[in-house]
């Protein structure tokens, strides 16, 4: 299943958020947004996932998602979203006792997912006992469980530390490079988005505009942590964005 | 030169971060208890303060032996206990209903939240005459008081639960197409569940205050008809045995929802 973004603009009030953006999320890829601080990105991906509606243009779907697909467009927060009153499991099985599934089967789903994310000790375990970074793979977890067409990640590890962040960033190149899904993946942090996009798309200042879209081929997997040539890339990117985050920096906060 | 002069002058550095942050000492509330009834003691047996003015607290406590041993105390208690079952229940059961659809529902906001303003600050035992009339002069209008009495306090910390929860997890459940009754029953109320246990608290000590006020006002059995009528006669003993068993009701709810507290919000850090 592909999305396609047809000439959305947005405004809260009189502050116009994001203009005319048309952009396809083609399937199986994952497509990184970036931009400096209140350019829209998470707005965005709000309107991508159908938390808010845009005031101008369309978000589609083209084509139909795989038929054991429970929750197409799935999001993965930056703060997690835990219940905090319930198991590691029980956040999971939270997304799946509204669907029609028996006890087995959701007990299997869980039990799948938590292996794929190297959870399954914890299962019985309350947030509150969880590092963040334990905390955001349970969130990943709960995503996979509902074998989403598309995940949209509203920079899922920017509430980590450096260090935690590149273990995550492993283990999501993992869990795709076994299973591809396509995701739509917002963040501030450039070197995220040369690890994990194919796709870079590049966001001006407010009002939120497409400035470049970048492509990187190189397959997932391959990149690793200080490579050079994403490096390369990394600085080219931070070219295109540094005026237009200074910019962003000094002006007056407007939400 | 200056490792010498370095060593000269180093200093410990003074400690200042302490304070500040509550520690739980278990015994100095009963002491502060033993205390001020040892005091009053001595000061009556003493003759310091005359027995008009307070009762000895060793007679209290034989009054109250007496009204144990003559089964009086059952009699008093039972009815009073009943009613504060009934009454409590009553009203925080509403009042948590009401609170809960006024945070759900925006109209049932708009309407409910300026009547319960207006009702929240009449006191409830001015209206003891008129649920007289309503409900007849026996149990029912002594449970409609009580009832009444923990109805507004229920619903307005009800109300301020459900606002608090975190939107990030409504959000959050409505990204992953919960239906609006599972987010009701799975988020919404386990979520408000802190705030209101805690207006509970306030609402139960209420029903109390209120329960005495009822039984003071018309009843045959009671602890507030039999506080009533020692006071009438003068006789403190009694009056003071009357005053400890409330506060002991007191305390005893309030550890009751401690403790449901410890267990409901045990995910709580």
């Amino acid at each position: 299943m592909d999305i396609r973004l047809s000439g959305i603009s947005h405004s809260y009030g009189d502050f116009e958020v994001l203009r005319n953006i048309s952009l396809d999320i083609p399937s199986g890829k994952i497509v990184c947004i970036v931009g400096p601080t209140g350019c829209g990105k998470s707005t965005l991906l709000r309107l991508i996932g159908g938390l808010e509606a845009p005031n101008k243009g369309n978000v589609l779907q083209l084509g139909v998602p795989a038929e054991d697909c429970l929750n197409p467009l799935t999001y993965v927060f930056q703060d997690f979203a835990l219940l905090p009153w319930r198991t590691v499991a029980g956040n999971i099985s939270l997304v799946l006792e509204d669907h029609d599934l028996s006890r087995a089967d959701i007990r299997k789903s869980i039990a799948d997912v938590l292996a794929r994310t190297k959870l399954s000790d914890f299962a019985r375990a309350l947030p509150k006992q969880l590092s963040g970074g334990m905390k955001q793979r349970v969130a990943i977890a709960r995503a996979l469980a509902v074998k989403p067409a598309v995940m949209l990640m509203d920079e899922p590890l920017s509430a980590l530390d450096s260090q935690t962040r590149e273990l995550l960033m492993d283990d999501l190149v993992a869990l795709w490079t076994r299973q591809p899904f396509s995701a739509v993946y917002v963040t501030h942090n450039l070197d995220e988005a040369v690890r994990m996009g194919h796709m870079i798309v590049i966001l001006s200042r407010c009002p939120g505009q497409i400035r470049e879209i970048v492509h990187l081929e190189k397959p997932l997997d391959e990149r690793s942590y200080g490579d050079s040539d994403l490096q390369f890339r990394q600085k080219y990117l931070w070219n295109l964005m540094r005026d237009e985050a200074q910019a962003a920096d000094a002006e007056l906060i407007n939400v | 030169m200056s490792e010498e002069q370095e060593t000269d002058i180093a200093r410990q550095v003074a400690f200042r971060g302490g304070g500040f942050a509550p520690t739980p000492y278990r015994w100095i509330g009963l002491a502060v208890f033993v205390v001020l009834i040892g005091l009053a003691e001595i000061g009556t047996q003493s003759g310091f303060i005359s027995p008009l003015t307070l009762p000895k607290p060793s007679d209290v406590l034989l009054t109250f032996v007496e009204l144990y041993n003559s089964g009086l105390l059952w009699t008093h208690l039972a009815p009073s206990l009943t009613r504060l079952a009934v009454g409590a229940a009553l009203g925080a059961t509403l009042g948590i209903g009401v609170g809960v659809l006024i945070g759900l529902f925006s109209y049932i906001r708009a309407g409910m939240v300026p009547l319960i303003a207006a009702i929240f600050p009449i006191p409830k035992i001015a209206l003891l005459p008129l649920f007289v009339i309503w409900f007849g002069i026996d149990e029912a209008s002594k449970y409609a008081l009580i009832a009444f009495g923990t109805f507004t306090p229920t619903v307005v910390a009800t109300y301020g639960a459900v606002d608090n929860v975190d939107r990030t997890l409504i959000r959050m459940g409505q990204s992953f197409g919960l239906s609006w009754k599972s987010i009701v029953r799975k988020i919404i109320l386990p979520g408000a569940m802190p705030g209101i246990l805690s207006g509970l608290r306030i609402s139960l000590a209420i029903a109390i205050i209120l329960l005495v006020a009822a039984e003071m006002l018309g009843a045959e059995h009671g602890i507030g008809a039999y506080i009533l009528e020692a006071g009438s006669l003068y006789n403190l003993e009694r009056l003071f045995a009357g005053v400890v068993i409330l506060s002991l009701l007191g305390v005893l709810l309030s550890s009751v929802i401690g403790a449901i507290e410890r267990y409901v919000l045990r995910w709580r850090t």
